[in-house]
Parts: C-alpha cells; structure tokens; sequence
C-alpha cells in the first residue's frame, strides 16, 4: 500500500530536464514576469509567448500541447474576472436582453488580455514542474534565496504528506473492517459516524504531532543545530548559462517592442 | 582509544509520570557487540535515547570516555550514531542524498568529502547509486538500510540500532546481519530477533521494566528457559 500525489514530474531525456533546476525557476520566474508586464490588447506579443511555450514544450518531449493540456486546471480562476466586460467604461458592444447589462469593448481587451496572461503563466508553471524533480526545485528555490524556513517546510511537507496519507488510508481500512453491517439493519445514527470521524481526525493529529518529535529527534542525533544548511548539488555548466542568456533576451525582446509602441 | 559506552544508576520517567528506567547500569568495552532484549514496553528504545542525549535522565552516561552533558552533546553526537527504530523518522529529507549528507553536512565537512561519505555508505549497505531516489518511494527494507546508511556516513565510533530487523525480508535480514557482522564498531542493538542474537552476539542484556535484569553470554542465556519465559522472551 501506497499513498501517491501523482507527483508532476514527468521523466524525458529532454535538454529542458537536464537543465540546471536554478536555471529553470529564474526563466519561469522571468516568464511569469515579462508575460504579466506585456501592455494590454497587444495581441502579437501574447502570440510570440504562446509560440515561445510551444516551442520549449516541444524540447522538452513531452508532446507540444503538453502544457496546453494540464493549463486547464487553473481555468476556474478566471471566473474571478469575468465581472470586467461589464464594469470597464467604454462604447458598447453587446446588451444583454431583458437585464439591461452592457459588455464594453475596452472591458473584453481588458479580460481576454488577463485570460492570456494566466493561461501562459500557468503553462509555463505547468513546464516547469513536468521537468524539474521536486526535491530540485525545493533546492533551487533555497539557493535562490527564497526564505529558508518557508522552503524547508515545504520540504517537510512533501516528505510526510505521503507518510501521512499512508497513515490515514490504514486508519480507514480499519474502520470499514470492523464496521460491517448486518443486511438490513438500520444505518449508524450521522451523529455517531460524525463522531467516528472526528476522533479519527483527532488521532491522525496526534499521531503527526508524535512524529515530528521523533523526526527532531532524529535530526538532533545527527548534529541539527537549528540553522538549516543545504549542499551545492548541481553546477552551472555553460550550457546553462547559454539557455539562460538565450531566455532573456527571447522573452526582453517582445516585450521591449511592444512597450515602445 | 576508549569506544565505550558506560550507563550509572540511570532512572528516568516520561513527563506523563511513566517511570521507565529504574536504575540502570551497564558497560560495553571497545569493539564489543551487545544485545539488548527485553519485552514490549520494557524501556529498551528509553534507554538507547540517552545514549546520544535525546532524553536526559538522572544518573550518568558515559561514550567514548566523555559524560553526556550540555556542553557536549555536538562531541556525543558525533560519535554515537543512532539509528531509529521507525526509518520513516530517520529520513526526513526529500532524497537519499540529502538524507544521508546530512549528519556530515553538519559536521561541517567540505563539499567533496560529503560526496564521498554518501557513496561510501551507500556502498556499504549495498545500495550503490541510490543518491537520487526519493525517500518516500523506497520499500521498507531499502529504507531501513538507507537509515543505516545515514550514520555509517557520519563514521561514528559507536553503533547504536532500534530494531534493526523488524519488518525485513529473509534476504534483507540476512543481508544487514553480515553489515552488522563486518562493521568495525562498538555496538548496542535493540531487538526481538532471538535468532540474530544467538548468532551475532556473543553477550546480551536483558532489561524488563526498567530494569537490567541480566547480563552475560548469550548461550548460557539461552539454555536458561524458564529465565526466559519470566521475562517474556523465547530461545530461537
Ligand atoms: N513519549 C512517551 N510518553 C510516555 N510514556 C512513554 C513514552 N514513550 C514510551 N513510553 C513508555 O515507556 C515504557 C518504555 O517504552 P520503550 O519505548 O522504551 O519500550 P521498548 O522496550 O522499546 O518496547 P518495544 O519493544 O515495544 O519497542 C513503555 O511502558 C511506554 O509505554
Ligand atoms: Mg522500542
């Protein structure tokens, strides 16, 4: 028995997955950045970007529409903008009939732009994670000075989530053991499995709680002294420093257009 | 040259009022190997705890002729190595490396040394190139030699295990017996397998409530059945 968060990463000989992991978090970072950056209805340069994303997916041999694909996850957040056809000042597009509602054309540039803009973050979001193992990218972000205590909980996290969820899984298996049912006898009052629950919730804490003393224990025996240290596991090689140079001024030079008009 | 491990009248109880050591006493000279069992709940994971300073009782313990006090616990802890009874506490980094260069990453070693340490004691458990498999994903027995593989890196002088066997395969088990075999160390292990006891240790302490209540050869031990049975043990 196995408790698995299907874990993002995806395995390719890919020059993307090679990468140096620090290499990959600055240019996502930078992607993210240079995309939220891009003027408003400027619409070639969101193409330049979706190209620019196509294209790394493709390297990274997980098929071009990989991160299409899974960017779709993240759709439901646009909702929280759907509001600004309607509020955005503007000449009419569109009435609504019967409510009277207005959709301005300065509004629908205003949402379509964020749309773009989210959905390539995510996807870029969606790249990274699909080539970088996640032990990597915690290291990269630590290195990055990112803060160390934030990414050692994180690090933490994903360690005994598993743990965790293996527990939790056991505890329910032992649940539905004992709590067979007699054919037509009445179901257990909501109250009372409510309860079941609860105390189940109750424990599951307290073994966590056990836990992470056991685990201080164990990282006190072997020298812990309250700062967090971590260990050079990769190095930049020139190639690195090619794909980061290359990612700059791919992502600086649209955007530098696009601002000077 | 004194890799020994010495424990005076030690008593302690949990903070729960539960009194677990009743006076302890014991000594294990250089080199030597030793057994320690005694039934469920008897204090035999308590008394290992003290021995690197985790928990502080009354009395005194002695490694490697240096008491274990505030000012020396960084000194204790290099040179006992402790290895958990449960290895999912023991490895609490997302990859083996991380977990294995921990102790000496913060024995404030250099960078190359630590690759070494990690692959030397990789190899020493028999588990070549695992550096970058993830923690979560080994099987029980891998983790269990990956924990072991955790403070051979840190090269201690003493070697205490929880446990060791419980939950191996035949060949896993047969496996760590030989390590343990071959391993140059002052050992203490804690454990229920009368069978790796009668084979590995040429003396045993049995501790029941608290308590030491014998301490010897394991073969005269073993033919002391009714001895035995008293404390809840069984010849294998
Ligand atoms: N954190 C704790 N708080 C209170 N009591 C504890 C705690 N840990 C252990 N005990 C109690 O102390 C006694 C000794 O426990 P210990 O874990 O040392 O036994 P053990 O000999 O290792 O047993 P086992 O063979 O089951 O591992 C037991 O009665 C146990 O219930
Ligand atoms: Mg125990």
């Amino acid at each position: 028995m196995h408790f698995d968060i299907a874990d993002q990463y995806r395995h390719r000989l890919s020059v993307v997955h090679l990468l140096d992991p620090r290499v990959k978090v600055v240019a996502t970072f930078s992607f993210i950045l240079t995309v939220s950056l891009t003027p408003t209805g400027v619409w070639w340069t969101f193409g330049c970007f979706l190209v620019l994303i196509l294209a790394v997916a493709w390297l990274t041999r997980l098929g071009p529409m990989f991160a299409v694909r899974r960017s779709f996850v993240a759709l439901p957040f646009v909702l929280a903008a759907l509001a600004i056809p309607f509020t955005t000042p503007g000449s009419v597009l569109f009435r609504i009939p019967g409510l009277g509602w207005t959709i301005s054309e300065p509004g629908v540039i205003r949402f379509t732009s964020i749309l773009a803009r989210s959905w390539l973050a995510v996807q870029a979001a969606v790249l990274l994670t699909a080539t970088t193992r996640f032990p990597d990218l915690l290291w990269a972000l630590g290195v990055l000075r990112f803060p160390r205590l934030l990414v050692a909980t994180i690090g933490f996290m994903y360690r005994y989530l598993f743990v965790l969820a293996d527990e939790a899984l056991r505890m329910l298996r032992a649940r539905s053991a004992r709590s067979a049912r007699v054919p037509k006898s009445p179901r257990p009052p909501i109250v009372w499995q409510g309860q079941v629950a609860g105390m189940m919730v109750g424990s599951l804490f307290l073994r966590a709680l056990e836990r992470s003393e056991r685990v201080y224990a164990a990282m006190l025996s072997r020298g812990y002294d309250g700062h967090i240290r971590t260990l050079d596991r990769f190095r930049m090689m020139t190639f690195d420093w090619v794909a980061l140079a290359v990612v700059v001024m791919v992502l600086a030079t649209p955007l530098v257009v696009a601002l000077i008009q | 040259m004194h890799h020994t491990i010495e424990v005076n009248d030690l008593h302690f109880s949990y903070p729960d009022g539960h009194i677990a050591l009743r006076g302890v006493n014991l000594y294990v000279s250089p080199g030597e190997k030793v057994a320690l069992v005694g039934p469920n709940g008897a204090g035999k994971s308590t008394l290992l705890l003290h021995l690197n300073g985790i928990l502080r009782g009354r009395g005194e313990v002695i490694v490697c002729g240096v008491s274990v006090k505030d000012d020396t616990l960084g000194k204790v802890r290099v040179s006992v190595g402790l290895v958990f009874e449960d290895p999912d506490d023991q490895l609490f980094s997302p990859t083996v490396f991380e977990d294995i260069a921990f102790g000496p990453l913060y024995m404030g070693l250099l960078e190359v040394e630590i690759r070494d340490r990690v692959a030397q004691a990789l190899e020493a458990v028999g588990l070549e190139n695992f550096e970058d498999r993830v923690s979560h994903h080994l099987s029980n027995g891998e983790k269990k030699r990956v924990a072991i593989a955790t403070v051979l890196a840190m090269v201690p002088e003493i070697l205490i295990l929880d446990e060791p066997t419980a939950g191996l395969d035949p060949r896993s088990r047969r496996g760590l017996i030989n390590l343990l075999h071959d391993l140059p160390q002052t050992m203490l292990v804690s454990t229920h397998d009368m069978r790796m006891v009668s084979e590995l240790f040429q003396r045993t302490i049995v501790i029941d409530q608290g308590e030491v209540v014998s301490d010897g050869l394991t073969q005269k031990l073993l033919s002391d059945n009714t001895f035995l049975e008293e404390h809840g043990l069984e010849a294998p």
